[in-house]
């Protein structure tokens, strides 16, 4: 399978299908058994342990448990992404406000996770993924803790973010959400392309 | 200002930050930390002493070759010029009978029946070699040299006999076993802060761990995430550094009040004082690379496993 730049792809399939080990490859928390991958122009055979931290730096990646630093608060989680490439606090002070209005927690900056909720925290988490800019950005079932009104709010922020050109995988088995968005579906089953579809709905 | 600068120095906020953060973690680390320091240095100012104390021992003893009568006087200069040869000796006096016997005179002035006997006979004092050793334990040569048939012929006797030469050998046996076991506390010492302050840090990263994965998976360098580690257990050892400092110093000012510097058969506690003060910089400069050195090593390996790479 091949995506485009700028495209948004939603990855489905039933629990154990291999959505998540197939973005884990991408962040090249597994590597393969077979096949190739290549992101972004980098040939994932020819990685070096060393050059993983360089990788993963320009991948944004939403985790579906949120994976929020806990002892630090919503601002620091999002400069934190800035702090290991090296921002200087000026960068660092102009950027992640601005990134924090997009997923519309302005006003939250001092709040902890813990005393967020469920689609608070993970729009923390976008905003941290985000604020680098990346070219790619992933989602793991962002929406498969939050309730359907905070699951949509989420949704609608990784749509903006399209918008502004960055391409986004996102995997889900909300049916709800893959049949609004209509956009190109890629259907796994044990561990194999099913189906991969533009436009198409999904019924699970 | 660069990035690797930024970076660079928010390693070293960020290990500051956590050291207060972790304030009983960083007590508990650092007490064993000062221990062990302590018993290093006290192991090296005792060391010192020792080797001062058998320095002055060595200073007074002297060996002294009683010349015979018939050996003249050329022959007794030239064996002095021959024991100078010898790599042992500091220093050799050749001492003639008229000598012998003025020195013999003048250790004796305050016994007039003595002088007076001494005067009425014909010079009963032998011409006399006085041998000053380099090392102790390395008296034997000059023994061995002295043995030698061509050399033995000419001397009556030497006051380096058997009985003197046991303590000695003792002396010199008690310090080099005191050094020894100096040595060895140490190391031991070393290795079981080691492992505890190893165990310290592991328990840390171990409460954090989760923490580490996810700089792991927002694309942090090793060295961003170590760092503050090795930068907290660096400030254990710098503080540990200068507490074993303050407490040998604490600890001699009690002891001079108490033995108003007395002596202590070997250890000269006086000698003692004065050579911490005069080595304090050299002292706290080798505490603090002793301490940031076990610092930093530990918390460098405890951090080895939870940075690798977990791809199969």
């Amino acid at each position: 399978m091949h995506v485009e730049p700028k495209e948004f792809v939603i990855v489905v399939g039933q629990s154990g299908a291999g959505k998540t080990t197939f973005l884990r490859l991408l962040t090249r928390e597994e590597k393969p058994s077979s096949g190739k991958i290549i992101v972004g122009g980098i040939d994932y055979d020819k990685l070096r342990d060393k050059d993983i931290p360089l990788l993963r730096r320009k991948i944004g990646v939403v985790f579906q448990d949120f994976k929020l630093l806990p002892n630090r608060t919503v601002f620091e989680n999002v400069a934190f992404a800035l702090e290991i490439v090296g921002a200087t606090n000026h960068e660092i002070k102009a950027t992640v406000p601005k990134v924090l209005d997009i997923v519309n927690l302005r006003g939250k900056e001092k709040r902890m996770p813990m005393e967020l909720s469920g689609g608070e925290r993970q729009r923390v988490a976008i905003a941290r993924a985000i604020v680098r800019q990346p070219k790619i950005l992933i989602a793991d079932e962002p929406t498969g803790n939050l309730d359907p009104k905070h699951a949509w709010d989420v949704i609608k922020v990784l749509e903006k973010i399209n918008h502004y050109g960055t391409t986004i995988v996102l995997t889900t088995h909300n049916q709800e959400i893959v049949n609004k968005l209509k956009r190109r579906v890629i259907t796994i089953q044990h561990g194999q392309v099913a189906s991969d579809r533009d436009r198409a709905e999904y019924n699970a | 200002m660069s990035r690797r600068f930024i970076t660079f120095t928010r390693i070293i906020n960020t290990g500051i930050v956590n050291f207060v953060r972790n304030a009983w973690l960083a007590i508990a680390a650092m007490a064993v930390m000062i221990i062990t320091l302590t018993i290093v240095l006290f192991s090296i100012i005792t060391n010192a002493t020792f080797n001062n104390t058998v320095a002055q021992i060595t200073e007074k003893i002297d060996i002294s070759v009683y010349l015979k009568e018939d050996t003249s006087k050329g022959q007794g200069q030239e064996l002095a010029q021959d024991l100078r040869a010898l790599p042992n000796t500091r220093s050799v006096t050749f001492l003639s009978k008229e000598d012998a016997l003025q020195r013999y005179k003048e250790q004796n002035k305050d016994n007039p029946a003595l002088l007076s006997a001494i005067n009425q006979t014909d010079n009963p004092i032998p011409a006399t070699i006085q041998i000053k050793p380099h090392d102790l334990k390395k008296i034997q040569d000059i023994r061995d040299y002295l043995s030698k048939p061509e050399v033995k012929k000419l001397w009556e006797d030497v006051s380096y006999r058997d009985d003197r030469k046991a303590a000695i050998d003792k002396i010199a046996h008690a310090t080099n076993l005191m050094r020894k076991a100096g040595i060895v506390a140490v190391a031991i010492f070393t290795l079981i802060s080691f492992l505890i302050i190893f165990n310290t840090i592991q328990m840390a990263i171990f409460n954090r761990r989760d923490e580490l994965t996810i700089m792991r998976l927002l694309g942090a360098s090793t060295w961003f995430i170590r760092g503050p580690f090795v930068v907290e257990t660096i400030v254990y050892g710098i503080l540990s550094a200068f507490a074993s400092i303050v407490i040998i110093h604490l600890l001699f000012i009690a002891s001079s009040s108490a033995l108003q510097a007395s002596s202590l058969g070997l250890l000269d506690i006086s000698y003692s004082s004065n050579y911490f003060n005069g080595h304090l910089l050299q002292l706290l400069l080798m505490q603090l690379a002793l301490g940031i050195l076990i610092g930093a090593a530990s918390s460098y390996i405890a951090t080895k496993r939870y940075l690798k790479f977990k791809t199969k």
